[in-house]
């Protein structure tokens, strides 16, 4: 199966390893892999803040840029769904909306593509300890991915998995959210990291950078042991 | 404008809120509690889906055809033997009740719950001319004995408050001496108010849904108070906004099944009034004298624009009850008696930008609001609309933001200045890194560090070790 990455920005800057994770598994079930070169960000910190005109530019790049791919895979529930939302936003633009709505129909979130496309639940991971899952905001909502993420988890061997309290409550990062209205971030990313804490869990299980990256940056800042893991990374484990 | 309650800035207002603890307990208690209820009460119904969709359908409707539905409602409402007004604005709504009970040389006025009320500022304007008014659901009794504190929540406009908090207030104000027990509380509360209901001459009562058909106006309450407001005094005054409408008792039913579940996780609630004009010949009880007031201010214009389904609303909180923001902050951050998702998308349409352009960007855009409302209001689209119109028609974004925006649009659309960017990050930042972090940035980073490690750079960017690793991997076949 011919597979196009859509690695997201933060990935490709700054969780390389979340997508050299994703690379070897999906390898491993035996998806042939490119990474067009063209890609850039899908958007969305700009069209989230208003700037829709700004951020169209962005979009047609990167529908131009996986324009040839059959499949497109990204480890990130939001961008994910930041592709879906391209034919909404192009609406009644006769050249750009059915090419956004080409790509949004052969994009797939990671777990998804595995659960729904490869038909692939037991992945043969292994990691010992315990974890709990937070459910992204817009992956869950959004996107309608719920299961996947959960199917997979239960077959890595040694995990124990603990109910996360409250789960379907934000994390606090919103994108630019997390910087713009940082008192309540704040205290919003503070909640999830004692929830998270309360379970006991070695590992908190996400599959969004960004809001993985808050709730690891703000987990470092205040010096708490549990380990922040992409699910990629977890289903890299052996 | 009436809504508004604080002339403090939006950033004072959070910081306040944000360090009450007994508020934000009591915020929090509400939200896990209603959350369960809500959820198995939509289980218990089954086809929750469904019936999510219909109560749309209806809501969209009676929108789009909201001219034929308030003429028909006023034809009806006339035709046995009531009063409709219709007011433009607040003031003209507030000034015409206030005549109504000046005509009848009314002196007491007793109301049950209404935010439209609230919103005309209709309490401020009657005691200016003298009337006592005293409101008789309980959150807003609490409320107005604490010497007018606003409403933080469209349901419970005392969630603010916990019961050792209203023991006080009832202690210092009513001179109480009892318990901090809710039954107490609310026993004490009953028998003030008892005094009030019998001799008080005008009654105003809110209105959750008036029925086009049959002129009826129908109110949802758990305390029965309402019934009392309406049935008690010579004259009732029902006050409205002018979307609040369903064609018959078959959509009522839809949307009061909706209503209930969606507020308190309740089939029903305790008591559901449909009262139908004045008393009429035979009826035991009901007021001699009935008016409708139907308040416009503000939502015609609302009507036909991008925002118009947040018309569709029937003020259930449900959205209220699932943010995550409103949990942290609670109701009175927003600086208007409608708060939660709800308030931060009307609250700038009804009340203008220049007080409200903050409450938009009070979401993270995370949608539970989207996913609870029982109506199927796209509350996450439309607080994004506000900030599409802020920025591109308003013109209201700081000069900083757009020109970081403009440079992004530039950045993230064009491959070779990414590449360019992306590559010299990792040596850029390196004198901020340590250990692959980094705890103080400058510029953009410098509100992120505040608050968290932001991760360091990588030195091989992803793009460069798939190159690599392709090209192993090809070595390795050949
Ligand atoms: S917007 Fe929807 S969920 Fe919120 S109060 Fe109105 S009807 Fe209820």
């Amino acid at each position: 199966m011919k597979v196009s990455l859509f690695v997201t920005c933060l990935v490709d800057m700054f969780q390389a390893n979340v997508g050299k994770d994703m690379v070897e598994v999906l390898e491993r079930f035996g998806c042939e892999l490119t990474f067009p070169q063209g890609q850039v960000c899908c958007g969305q910190p700009a069209y989230n803040s208003g700037y829709v005109e700004e951020s169209k530019a962005a979009m047609k790049n990167m529908i131009q840029t996986f324009e040839e791919a059959e499949y497109v895979v990204t480890p990130s529930g939001s961008c994910a769904t930041m592709f879906k939302e391209y034919p909404r936003i192009f609406k009644g633009d006769s050249e750009w909306e059915p090419r956004a709505e080409k790509l949004a129909g052969k994009t797939y979130e990671f777990t998804e593509f595995l659960v729904e496309v490869l038909q692939v639940e037991a992945t043969g991971a292994k990691l010992e300890g315990k974890a709990t899952y937070h459910p992204s905001c817009h992956m869950t909502r959004l996107l309608g991915v719920k299961d996947a993420p959960m199917k997979l988890l239960n077959e890595v061997e040694g995990l124990e998995l603990i109910t996360l309290p409250n789960a379907h409550n934000c994390c606090g990062f919103g994108g630019t959210f997390s910087v713009k209205m940082g008192p309540i971030s704040e205290q919003m990313v503070d909640e999830k990291v004692a929830s998270a804490e309360l379970t006991g869990a070695d590992y908190l299980i996400g599959a969004d950078c960004g809001c993985l990256m808050n709730i690891k940056g703000r987990m470092e800042r205040k010096g708490k042991p549990v380990r922040v893991m992409h699910i990629a990374e977890v289903l890299n484990s052996r | 404008m009436a809504m508004k309650f604080s002339t403090e800035d939006f950033k004072e207002r959070i910081k306040e809120n944000i360090g009450d603890d007994f508020m934000r307990k009591a915020v929090a208690g509400a939200q896990e509690r209603l959350h369960t209820r809500r959820l198995d009460a939509a289980e218990e119904l089954g086809n929750w889906e469904e019936w999510r969709s219909h109560g749309e359908e209806i809501r969209q409707h009676v929108l789009e055809n909201l001219d034929y539905y308030l003429h028909q409602l006023s034809e009806n409402v006339a035709s046995r033997g009531g009063h409709v007004f219709f007011a433009k604005t607040g003031e003209e709504a507030s000034r015409y009740i206030k005549e109504v009970i000046q005509k009848k040389e009314g002196k007491k006025v007793v109301k049950s719950k209404s935010m439209v009320t609230e919103e005309i500022h209709l309490n401020a304007c009657l005691e200016e001319a003298g009337c006592e008014v005293i409101e008789t659901d309980l959150g807003e009794y609490i409320l107005q004995v604490d010497d007018h504190d606003p409403p933080s929540h469209i349901v419970a406009p005392a969630l603010h408050k916990n019961k050792e908090q209203i023991r006080d207030v009832f202690a210092q104000k009513l001179d109480y001496d009892r318990t901090s027990k809710p039954e107490e509380l609310a026993m004490h509360a009953r028998e003030m108010l008892r005094k009030e209901f019998l001799t008080a001459d005008i009654g105003i009562t809110g209105c959750n849904f008036a029925i086009a058909e049959t002129g009826s106006v129908t109110l949802v309450t758990n305390e029965g108070n309402a019934r009392l407001v309406s049935a008690l005094p010579k004259t009732q005054i029902t006050v409205m906004g002018m979307e609040r409408i369903v064609p018959s008792f078959e959509e009522f039913e839809v949307l009061v099944s909706l209503l209930t579940r969606s507020a308190v996780g309740q089939k029903l609630t305790s008591y559901v009034t449909a009262l139908t004009g004045p008393q009429g010949e035979g009826d035991v009880d009901g007021p001699e004298d009935f008016h409708l007031v139907i308040v416009d201010n503000g939502r015609s214009r609302i009507l036909g624009t991008e925002f118009q389904s947040v018309l569709q609303c029937i003020r259930c909180a449900a959205c209220v009850n699932v943010c995550p923001v409103y949990r942290h902050i609670g109701g009175h951050s927003y600086g208007s008696i409608y708060s939660g998702p709800i308030g931060a998308v009307l609250s700038p349409l009804l009340g203008g930008y220049d007080d409200f352009k903050e409450l938009p960007y009070a979401s993270t855009l995370c949608a539970a609001c989207t996913d609870a409302c029982p109506v199927k209001i796209p509350l996450h689209e439309l607080l994004h609309k506000h900030r599409q119109v802020i920025v591109e028609k308003e013109g209201r974004a700081p000069v900083s933001e757009k020109l970081a925006m403009k440079a992004f649009g530039l950045g993230a659309a064009s491959n070779p200045l990414y590449q360019m960017g992306s590559k010299v990050a990792s040596t850029v930042m390196k004198p901020l890194t340590k250990n692959d972090r980094i705890s103080k940035g400058p510029g953009p980073l410098k509100a992120w560090t505040e608050l968290r490690e932001f991760p360091a750079p990588e030195k091989e960017r992803f793009r460069d070790w798939f190159t690599h690793h392709q090209k192993e991997k090809g070595d390795g076949k050949s």
